[in-house]
């Protein structure tokens, strides 16, 4: 039996940030994620929610859930259209910072999820897609 | 999916149920897979007897497919039957063979069938009973892994006992080697303790522990933090010379935790914080250890 | 906007963050607080989380300026009732809050405070 389910919610604002994070919430519990598992991944969701909102000038967020009998995960893509990130290395290390936060955002994120993967080119954007299995 | 109509003459058989019954029971009781030791006869004649009944009740559809909602019944018996089975301790062949010796007590009433029309109601109900055979051994396979999930499950909770020494001082003594997934299961249930009991301190005792990993290591100190953040202060105890060498040598510091030698010391520390501790009753016998 | 209702209890502040909250709501909790400091002449804060689902690398910051804030008008902030899942994911995302007090209930706060319950 496989079920999946996929959810797109819009970053354009805080609000949106935290209704991300509801709907983040939603689905990790339909895959009877363990609460840490659920705060895990919530909090991954508003790290990279909150950067597209702020740095990224909006986008969006894509929840995708899959239910079968091989593995139970929850994926998320968050995709904006802004100025993208010139050194993807700098951006991952600890420490970094360019928005005058504690620079933990993108490297303590990696360590939230079993999957990673950023993507950006300048100019055009920035798409980072976590996945955490249960 | 086979939408073939059963031609198995139902009323024959339903006549002679009492017979059928019978002389079901008695070949499992003579057969060499008998297992009076598990299961008693009254409970043997009463799953004989519901197989056989819902049996002829899924015959009486017309149905032959076993997936189908017309076998619905037969198919929660069976694993009723095979879930119970697997908690008696019956092998996966005794198992099977229970549903597999019914073949020859019902061919027994097709005998008064004519030997074409017996053949083609004998070939039928063997294939059938092949095939409910074969779901009561994927039940089985099934209630056989949800036991050891739930065994696994209970001899982690088993190996992680948070104890109350004192109010408001918990100590979670470590016995065995950590792997990673063990130590995030303890963490988990030792900061979760600390809500509940409201306890500010708490001692994890490493006595037991053989050796530690960097991994391992990390989520030790890493719970340090939490317990931190959530307002409770932890102790480390118990950490053997080998160990203290591998954190070293991991390159590993433990900046802020307070660790003792011994589970007695960290207690003591531990009392001392909360503004108690112990005086000796009786000086004399005291002074003479 | 929501605001994070602050009350005054004897000498003590109670701010209790009940939801999840919106960054700018945070913000504001931090202004509204350096006043009501001020303006009640507190010498203790306490910060209720314990209803807070998560806490991320904002809200963490938050709360350490908070404090920070609270340092320099001569007041001391306790973070109260951080729940485990959220304190194991805040250590995971590499914040400790190192300088920050912080109690298991208002109960214990008050007893590191040295303030016994004025009922």
């Amino acid at each position: 039996m496989a079920a999946s389910e996929r959810v797109t919610v819009a970053l354009r604002t805080q609000e949106d940030v935290v209704s991300l994070r509801h709907r983040v919430r939603e689905q990790a519990v339909v895959l009877r994620f363990s609460l840490l598992d659920q705060t895990k991944i919530v909090t991954a969701a508003s790290e990279l929610a909150r950067n597209a909102v702020i740095y990224g000038g909006g986008g969006e967020a894509i929840i995708e859930t899959s239910l079968n009998n091989g593995r139970d995960g929850l994926t998320l893509t968050v995709i904006d259209h802004g100025p993208g990130i010139p050194n993807v290395e700098d951006a991952m290390r600890a420490g970094f910072s360019t928005g005058g936060g504690l620079g933990l955002g993108l490297s303590g994120t990696r360590r939230l999820v079993d999957e990673f993967e950023l993507r950006s080119e300048v100019g055009q954007g920035t798409s980072v897609r976590i996945v955490r299995w249960k | 999916m086979t939408s073939t109509r059963s031609v198995t003459p139902v009323p024959l058989v339903r006549a002679k149920y009492e017979t059928v019954l019978e002389s079901w029971i008695a070949e499992q009781k003579r057969s060499a897979t008998a297992r009076p030791d598990l299961i008693s006869d009254s409970d043997l004649a009463r799953q004989s007897s519901e197989v056989l009944s819902t049996l002829l009740e899924g015959l009486d559809s017309g149905s032959l497919d076993v997936s189908g909602p017309a076998w619905e019944h037969m198919r929660a018996a069976l694993r009723g039957i095979s879930l119970s089975r697997v908690r008696l301790g019956f092998s996966p062949s005794e198992t099977v063979l229970f549903i597999l010796s019914l073949k020859e007590p019902i061919f027994d009433p097709l005998q008064e069938l004519d030997p074409s029309n017996r053949a083609e109601a004998i070939l039928e109900l063997n294939k059938l009973i092949d095939r409910l055979a074969l779901v009561t051994s994927e039940v089985y396979q099934q209630g056989r892994e949800e036991v050891i999930l739930r065994q696994q499950q209970e001899m982690l909770e088993l190996s992680t006992p948070v104890v109350k020494l004192w109010q408001g001082i918990l100590a979670l003594p470590l016995i065995g080697t950590l792997d990673s997934e063990r130590t995030q299961v303890v963490m988990e249930s030792l900061l979760q303790a600390i809500v509940d009991t409201g306890s500010t301190i708490a001692i994890i005792d490493i006595t037991g522990v053989p050796t530690v990993d960097t991994k391992v290591a990390q989520h030790l100190i890493q719970t340090v933090a939490a317990a931190r953040l959530m307002g409770a202060d932890c102790m480390i105890s118990g950490i053997r010379p080998q160990i203290a060498q591998t954190i070293i040598h991991l390159g590993i510091t433990l900046p802020d935790v307070v660790t003792k030698a011994t589970l007695a010391d960290a207690f003591l520390v531990a009392l001392d914080r909360l503004g108690q501790h112990v005086v000796a009753t009786d000086p004399v016998s005291a002074a003479g250890r | 906007m929501d605001r994070v209702p602050i009350i005054k209890i004897g000498k003590y502040l109670l701010a209790t963050i009940q939801t999840d909250v919106q960054d700018n709501v945070a913000v504001a909790l931090q202004e509204d607080l350096a006043a009501r400091i001020i303006a009640a002449r507190a010498r203790l804060v306490l910060l209720d989380i314990s209803a807070l689902q998560i806490v991320d690398s904002f809200i963490g910051r938050m709360i350490a300026d908070i404090s920070g804030i609270a340092k320099l008008l001569d007041a001391e902030v306790i973070v109260v009732g951080m729940q485990p899942a959220v304190a194991i994911t805040l250590v995971e995302l590499g914040l400790t809050l190192s300088g920050v007090r912080t109690a298991l209930n208002v109960e214990s706060a008050l007893a590191m405070a040295g303030i016994r319950d004025q009922n």
